[in-house]
This record gives structure tokens, sequence and C-alpha cells, in this order.
């Protein structure tokens, strides 16, 4: 098709979806409204598995299927990414090159790097207290590593990064996540019950019976798969060469 | 003023479409569609919200003493950013790989898969 | 019984887990036995639990059953159809892995286990999906199963084919399936709900006796749109043959056979949950809705079809043809027209993977799929070729073939005019596979040419540059590619010639649908007569088109059809938009949209 009939053809469908969005959006409830079944629910059941991050208890228990499903598409992503970036047939490793960094920058990454460190594991840990959890402090974790490659070079990020012990890490984390959820199940309780723990003191770091633990799964999955997702896109920009040298 | 935030949402999301159809380089592509999943961020986000609500964490709230956001949407959007992070990751990396073997990225070149 | 429903998810998520992370360490054989057997237990799990599931087992996840009458938790269905899915999915998957059991393509260098572990997250991605009650659940899953799917699609990146196919079924699918999360949070917004059943009563409660508006029309279109697209059904269709024709064999087995196939069963899922009510979409508005693109996909899917010399590629188009057909079935609303569809499914799973593998035997035999350059080369393979012209004469709906039955019984329940349609869909997908098996197996007719006047661009996606998937090219056929393939036809046939089988499938969709009644389902003298009435004429098509192949070959006229398959990304995302104003358009015409 031209470029002309296509656009004929956007306009066409996206007037029509724009009508019915926009018809849509005129009848839904007023902005700001107090109708919350679902969510006035959630916060109650929070509450009385003392949980103070409403939404750690969504993720982490009343909804943690969900969360397991949503650890599976992080997992797969992962996996799809390292077969789809491998060396391909006619392809080859190069050795990275080391590079120079300024001063200034090497001085910065070096002293964020552990304080981005700490600020990761930090906020996976307090998951189910303040806002964040293990999808947000994986991520920042995850990062820090990667300001050696700032700071540094990519050798070194490789020193501190063997990509097979982050796929390792990943892969265990998700294991540890469904033989939690599995624990329970051979005593004749529901899949992901949480009723292995006590739920503890209201606002403490052990609150929450299994919520922590499925938190700090999460947490480490998170760190391993970003680091890994990172490190292969990273190879095929760094290291990997097509034969014919183009 | 009601409906603005969806109507924002409804139109990010049709502009989003736009911007994928009539793309001219796969990785801005990818980029329109991280922007059509941003207007269901934006969706869900304006479906929670409630007057003068704060947060659902209650670390340093007394629970009832104020109204708090409803906490289910924020739980489905975390779980969709995930979602679009993987996919948008995914499909780079696709991107790359088309690169390689087509030695270009614009749509209109793949002269491939037709008929 | 019930808390055993989510292990149909956690147990090929957790053996993945495991592959990979002991996938360094395992030679390849036992990575492939350790993932053929944990999606066999997953297998045997889910027919232990279709055989408990009269009554509908309910789960709650987590253990949040609801009190009085509300739960904060994740609801899981395990009844007859849903399961049954599962079930359906788990089987193909075992199929597929002793398909590729050490022939296929050496895997990434210490990732012995990657592919296994990608297909048993893809199995509990569509297990997931079968069995979710909740709407936001379904969504989790259903991308699962896509994100693994555009991994697996693009699997062999050293063909430029394979990569670009990947990723326009990435965009269109990821597209489609942000439009089903929009509807449900529009659905969201109206109920406060996210149990399908309790979002259905949200709708008819706010609806009050005054009809579905504007809200919950869009919600339908949005959330309609997402399946259907995973479902290919016009105008969402064109990513399904780009996907199919250079995605792995083995995968095309899963995506042909039930990923496609789960997309229907999504929209007849939902429909019946949530929007079958009072405040949902009106019968009438989602009968003409489905009926009208039902019969445009039956239609586009077969004209496609018969035109291509691609073999992979004639085959997704015939799966294209059905789908259109299973959408008639559903759209229809009745208790035997579901039935009919559910037998159709599981008959088309099994003719339709078994003729993928065939297909695979032959790319991995000769390093082609095409049908001009294969011409009277395998005629060496007879056991693979009686495979592939029982393969079309079931596709065509030769009794007893569970395809057979299932056509008879949707046609019967569906009737009148479209009665032909069934009938002239099977006889042409059916002649289109029958007249490639007598070029190709049998050598038959006179060797077609290429089109004088050189090539066009519509002819370059023949398929004669294709590379074999195995390690090298194949000198003498594994048995267990043929054995895979045999069972599989020996499923479909089953299907509908063991005695007992039809009423219990029809039993159990009753039992999951919302019709209330159950309605008995048995071969019937009309049908029979139907079924080798198409089987007669897909015989008859495939014969002149081999004896005389000018009369038939692509005349001009089915050009701009072909032509809009055009492979551009942009198209299919403009197509997607317009099926959506056009799927908006088709429940509003006759509803009272405000």
């Amino acid at each position: 098709m031209n470029p002309r009939a296509r656009l004929w053809l956007v306009v066409l469908g996206g007037a029509g979806l724009a009508a019915l969005l926009a018809a849509a959006c005129l009848r839904l409830p007023r902005f700001g409204g107090g109708h919350h079944p679902y969510g006035d629910r959630a916060v109650h059941a929070a509450l009385t598995r003392h949980t103070a991050n409403t939404i750690a208890s969504v993720n982490f228990d009343q909804r943690a299927f969900d969360t397991m499903g949503e650890m599976a598409i992080l997992f797969a992503a992962v996996l799809g990414c390292v077969v789809l970036l491998r060396q391909a047939r006619d392809e080859h490793r190069a050795r990275p090159r080391p590079a120079e960094v300024a001063p200034p920058v090497r001085r910065y990454a070096l002293v964020a790097l552990p304080v981005a460190l700490v600020t990761g594991l930090y906020v996976i840990a307090h998951g189910q207290l303040s806002p964040g959890g293990g999808f947000q402090g994986g991520v920042v974790a995850a990062t820090a590593v990667h300001l050696m490659y700032l700071g540094a070079d990519y050798a070194a990020l490789e020193r501190v990064r063997p990509v097979e012990a982050f796929e390792a890490g990943d892969a265990l984390a998700a294991s540890v996540y469904l033989v939690l959820g599995l624990a329970g199940v051979p005593a004749g309780t529901a899949f992901l019950a949480n009723t292995l723990l006590p739920y503890g003191t209201f606002d403490k770091l052990s609150s929450g019976g299994t919520v922590p633990l499925l938190n700090a799964a999460i947490g480490m999955e998170v760190a391993c798969a970003v680091v890994v997702l990172l490190a292969r896109f990273l190879d095929q920009a760094v290291e990997i060469e097509e034969e014919s040298g183009k | 003023m009601h409906v603005l935030p969806y109507l924002i949402a409804a139109y990010v999301f049709v502009i989003g479409c736009y911007g994928l159809a009539t793309s001219r380089n796969l990785i801005h592509a990818v980029g329109c569609l991280a922007v059509c999943q941003c207007a269901t961020y934006i969706l869900l986000l304006a479906v929670g919200y409630r007057d003068g609500a704060t947060a659902p964490v209650f670390s340093d709230i007394q629970p009832g003493s104020r109204p708090v956001v409803d906490p289910v949407v924020q739980a489905l959007t975390l779980t969709d950013i995930v979602v679009g992070a993987t996919v948008t990751a995914l499909l780079l990396a696709l991107v790359v790989q088309i690169s390689k073997r087509h030695g270009t990225v614009d749509p209109d070149e793949l002269r491939e898969l037709r008929g | 019984m019930h808390h055993l429903v989510p292990l149909l998810v956690a147990v090929p998520l957790l053996a993945a887990a495991l592959l990979v992370a002991a996938g360094r360490h395992v030679p390849r054989p036992a990575a492939e036995g350790f993932g053929c057997l944990a999606s066999a237990t997953t297998a045997a799990l889910a027919i232990v639990l279709l055989l408990n599931s009269s009554p509908p087992l309910v789960e709650w996840v987590g253990g949040w059953f609801p009190r009085g009458g509300e739960s904060v938790g994740i609801m899981l269905v395990g009844d007859g159809a849903g399961l049954g899915m599962a079930a359906l999915a788990s089987l193909l998957t075992l199929a597929a892995l002793a398909y590729s059991w050490r022939y296929f393509d050496e895997p990434p260098r210490g990732h012995a286990g990657s592919f296994p572990a990608l297909m048993l997250l893809f199995q509990g991605g569509m297990c997931g999906f079968a069995i979710a009650g909740d709407l936001f659940d379904a969504f989790v899953f259903f991308e699962l199963m896509s994100v693994v799917a555009y991994a697996l699609t693009g699997y062999r990146i050293d063909e430029a084919k394979a990569v670009q196919g990947a990723l326009t079924f990435g965009v269109v699918n990821s597209l489609g399936a942000y439009a089903m999360l929009m509807g449900i949070a529009l659905l969201y917004a109206r109920t406060g709900e996210l149990a399908m059943t309790r979002i259905g009563h949200g709708l008819d409660t706010a609806a009050a006796g005054g009809g579905p508006d504007a809200l919950s029309l869009a919600g339908f279109v949005l959330v309609v749109t997402g399946l259907l697209v995973k479902a290919a059904a016009v105008p969402f269709q064109f990513w399904l043959p780009d996907a199919h024709a250079v995605a792995p064999t083995p995968v095309c087995m899963l995506l042909s056979g039930v990923m496609v196939e789960l997309g229907v069963y999504g929209v007849w899922r939902v429909h019946g949950t949530v929007f079958s009510g009072p405040g949902g979409v009106p019968a009438a508005d989602f009968t003409r809705a489905l009926v009208c693109l039902g019969v445009l996909t039956a239609a586009v899917g077969a004209v496609m079809c018969w035109y291509q010399r691609h073999i992979k590629r004639l085959l997704a188009f015939s799966t294209i043809s059905h789908t259109g057909l299973f959408l008639v079935g559903i759209g229809a609303l009745k208790a035997e027209a579901d039935d009919g569809t559910a037998l159709y499914v599981l008959g088309h799973a099994g003719v339709k993977a078994a003729l993928f593998a065939s297909a695979g035997i032959l790319l991995d035999r000769y390093g082609t799929v095409d049908e001009f350059h294969l011409h009277g080369r395998a005629r060496g393979l007879r056991g693979v070729g009686f495979m592939f012209a029982l393969g079309a004469l079931a596709l065509a709906g030769l009794p007893p073939f569970g395809t057979g039955l299932g056509k008879a019984v949707s046609e019967e329940a569906v009737g009148g005019p479209l009665t032909v349609l069934y009938v002239a869909v099977s006889a042409i997908t059916g002649a289109a596979v029958l007249r490639v098996t007598a070029r190709v197996f049998y050598g038959l007719g006179p060797r077609p040419e290429e089109r004088e006047g050189g090539e066009r661009d519509e002819d370059k996606t023949s398929g004669c540059d294709a590379e074999p998937e195995t390690r090298r090219r194949l000198t003498r056929v594994p048995d267990t590619m043929r054995a895979v393939a045999a069972l599989l036809l020996a499923g479909a046939f089953a299907a509908g010639a063991a005695p007992g089988f039809a009423g219990v499938v029809a039993h159990s969709v009753d039992e999951a649908g919302s019709w209330g009644v159950f309605s008995s389902v048995h071969w019937t003298a009309a049908g029979v007569l139907l079924d080798l009435l198409s089987t007669a004429l897909a015989v008859g098509l495939a014969a002149l088109a081999v004896v005389r192949p000018r009369w038939l070959a692509a005349p001009d006229r089915a050009l701009p059809l072909r032509r809009l398959q055009s492979g551009h990304v942009g198209d299919y995302v403009a197509w997607t938009l317009l099926g959506m104003a056009l799927l908006g358009a088709l429940v509003a015409v006759g509803g009272q949209a405000p």
C-alpha cells in the first residue's frame, strides 16, 4: 500500500476509534470519584494481614498469581533476548577495547555505585512497608552495577558481572517464588496462600507473612533479569561483530 | 473538566497508533508502541484517583484517617509497566537482528513476506 | 481437587526456571527429556482435572475465598471448556517437543535448555489464559504467551524473514493487547471489579434495565479486539501468515493448532461471563459482529490459501479460514454451535499440527517448502505423503475425522446460507493441500511454471530458499517426526470416531457455557452427506488444478487481495485501527448508543 492510502486508512480507523473512546470517556464515572469497591476491600485485607504497603499486599498476597505471571513474562523476555541476541553463524566476538573515561565521571560513578546499590537493596527490603518493592528496587540495583561501565570500561563491568551467574540467579529466584507458592499445596492449602508464616507486627520489617519473601524473590529476579538483558544488548553493541567487518 | 484525564489517555493511545502506522523507522515504531502503552497507565491511574486522597501506604498515616487512592489499579499499572518494558526489550532485540539481516530499519524497504 | 488447578501454570513455569538454572551443566538430551517430562506431567494433570470437572472446579488463588460474595483474590475456573483448552495446549506442546527431539537446530552455546524452556513457558501461558476467571489475570497470561511466541518465532535469527515476521507479529499483537488493557481499565472504572462474573454483574446493575451504553460497548470492542488480533480475524489477520511462514515448525504446530484458537476461546469466555447480560452486548449485535467478521475471515483465508505456493504459508491461510468458521460458530450463540465449534477446534488442532509437522519434514529434507520447486521430488517419502493426503481430506471434512464431525454439527446448528460457507471453505482449503500433495509427493500433472513476464513481488514469498531447521539437511526422516505426525492425525481421527467422545465434549462445553441446556451431539445423515460433498469438491478442485493448472492458476482478479498482504507493519497497524472502528460500528449499529 502506498503511504497515501495508508494515511487515509489510519485517518478513517483512527477517527472511528477516537469517537468510540471519547464516547466512552464521557460515560465514565467522575474523575476523583469515591466508588472503588475492590480497592476498599484490598485496603481492608492488607490491614488484616499487617501489611503497611497495600500495593505490596495486592502484588504479593491478594493477586500474587498475577505477579507470578508477570515474573514469568520478564523471565521469558530475558530468555527470549538471550536467544535472539546470540552470536549468529556469521559473527564473531571481538575483545572490547579499553576506554578513556574523564576523571570526574570516574569519580562520580565510583562514589554513586555503592550508594545506588544500597538504595536498591533498601527499596527491595522495605517493599512491604513503604513505596517501592522488588520490581522497583531490583531495577535500581541492576542499574547501579552498570555505573561500572560508565566509570571504568566494558572489561571492568564484565569482571563485576559474570552473566552466567546472573542468568542462574534469575532462574533460581523465579524457582523460589514458585516453590514458595507450592509449599502449602501438599498440606492442603491453596497455591500461593499466605499462611506459612505469622503476620508479625504491623509496620515492622518482618510483617505480612510471606509477602517479604515473595518480594525478595522478585527483587532478585528483576535485578538479575535486568543485568542479563542489558548484558545482551551491550554485547551486541560492544563485542559481537559481523565477519565481513561491516 | 472531569473527563479531561480520560480524554488525555484516549488521545495518547490514538496518537501512538498514528505514529506506529506512519513510522519510517522500526526503532521509532517500537517507541510509538510504548506510547500506546502509556495511555493504559494514564487511564488506569486516572480511574483509581479519589479526590484529596494519598498513597495507599500506611507506614506513616493512621488507617482511616485520610482517603487513599485505589491500590488495585496501582498494582495493575506496575504489572503493566513490567510487561511494557519486557515487550519493548524483546522487540528491540528483533530490530537489532533486522538491521543486521536486512541492512535497514525502514519498514518501507523490507521487501519480504508479500502476498 | 480444585487446589490443583493453579499447578497447570506453576508446573511448566517451575520446570522452565529449573531448566534455565541448570542449562549450562546439562547435556542436550537430558534437558529435552526433562522438558518433555514436565510437559507430559502438566498434560496428565490437565486431563485428570478435566475428568473431575463436572461440576466445574473453581479455585481462589491464595485461599481468598469470597466472604459475602466478595473476594480480593484471583478466580480460576476449571470447567470443561477451560481445562479442555489447557489439555489441548499441553498435549500439543508435548507433541511439538517430541517432534523437535534432538533434531532441531543447535541451541545457543551453553543454553541447551533454552528451546524446551521457552516451549514450557508457552505452555504455562496458554494454560493460564485458558483457566483465567479474572479479566486482568487473563491479560497477564495472554501477554505471557504472546511474549514467548515472539521470541520463538524469531528463534532462527540467521534468517532475514524470520526476524521480520517475528517483529510484525510482536507489534500487531502487542497493540491488540494494549487495546485489551484499555478495555479492562474502562470496565474497571464502570464496575470497580476484575473477576469476569463480577464485571458482568456490575454492568447489568449499572445498566439497570436501560441496556448498554457507549462505555460498555467500548469496553467490549477494545477487549475483543485484543482477542481477535490473536484469533487472526479479518482485518486483524495480516500478522499470522508472516509469522507462520517463518516460525520453526514445532512452534507453528502450537501457533496454528492452539494459540489462534485460544483467541476464539477468549471471545467466547469473555462474552459468556461479562457481556451476555442486559448490561453487556445485545445478542443480535454480538451475532452480527462475529458472523460478519467470521464470514469475511473464512472467505479471505480460503482465497489467499488457494494462491500460495509456500506450503507453510498456505497452511497458515487455511488456519485463518478455519478460524473464520469458528468465529461464526460461537457468534451463532447456540449451544449446539458451541459444541460443534469445540469439536472442530479439537479436530483442526490435530490435523493442522500434523500437516505442519509433515511440511517441516519436507523443509528439513529438501531445504525448500516451495510447491513448484518440490514438484515430484518427494516421491520417496511415501508415509509422509500419505499423511499429507489424509490431512488434506480431513481438512476438507472427511468423516469420521473430528474436523468432519465438528463441521457437521456446527453447520447444522448455524444452518441457512452459512452452510454453503462451511462447505466451500472446507473444500477450498482441503483442495489446496491436496493439490500440494499430488504435485509434491506424487509428481502428478505438468511441472508448474514460473509466471511468464518475470516475477511479481507477490510471488517472491515462495519458500524456495528456506534453510532446514535441523543442523544439516536430513537424509532420512527421524522416526520421532513421523510418529508425532501420525499420532496427531490419529488423535484428530479419534475425536470424531471414538464413540461417546463427542457427547463428553458437548456435555463439558454446555456445562461451562451459559445456555443451561444440554444438547446431544452425534453424526447425522445430513452432516455426513455434506461432509462427503465438501470432500468430493476438494478432490475435484485439486484434480482440476493439477491436471489443468492454467484454468485455476492465479488470475489477476485475486491480485488486489494479495497486494494487501504487503509485509509492511504500518499497513497492518492501519488495518487494525480500521478493524476496531469496524467492530465498533458493527455492534453499535443496532444498539441504542447514546
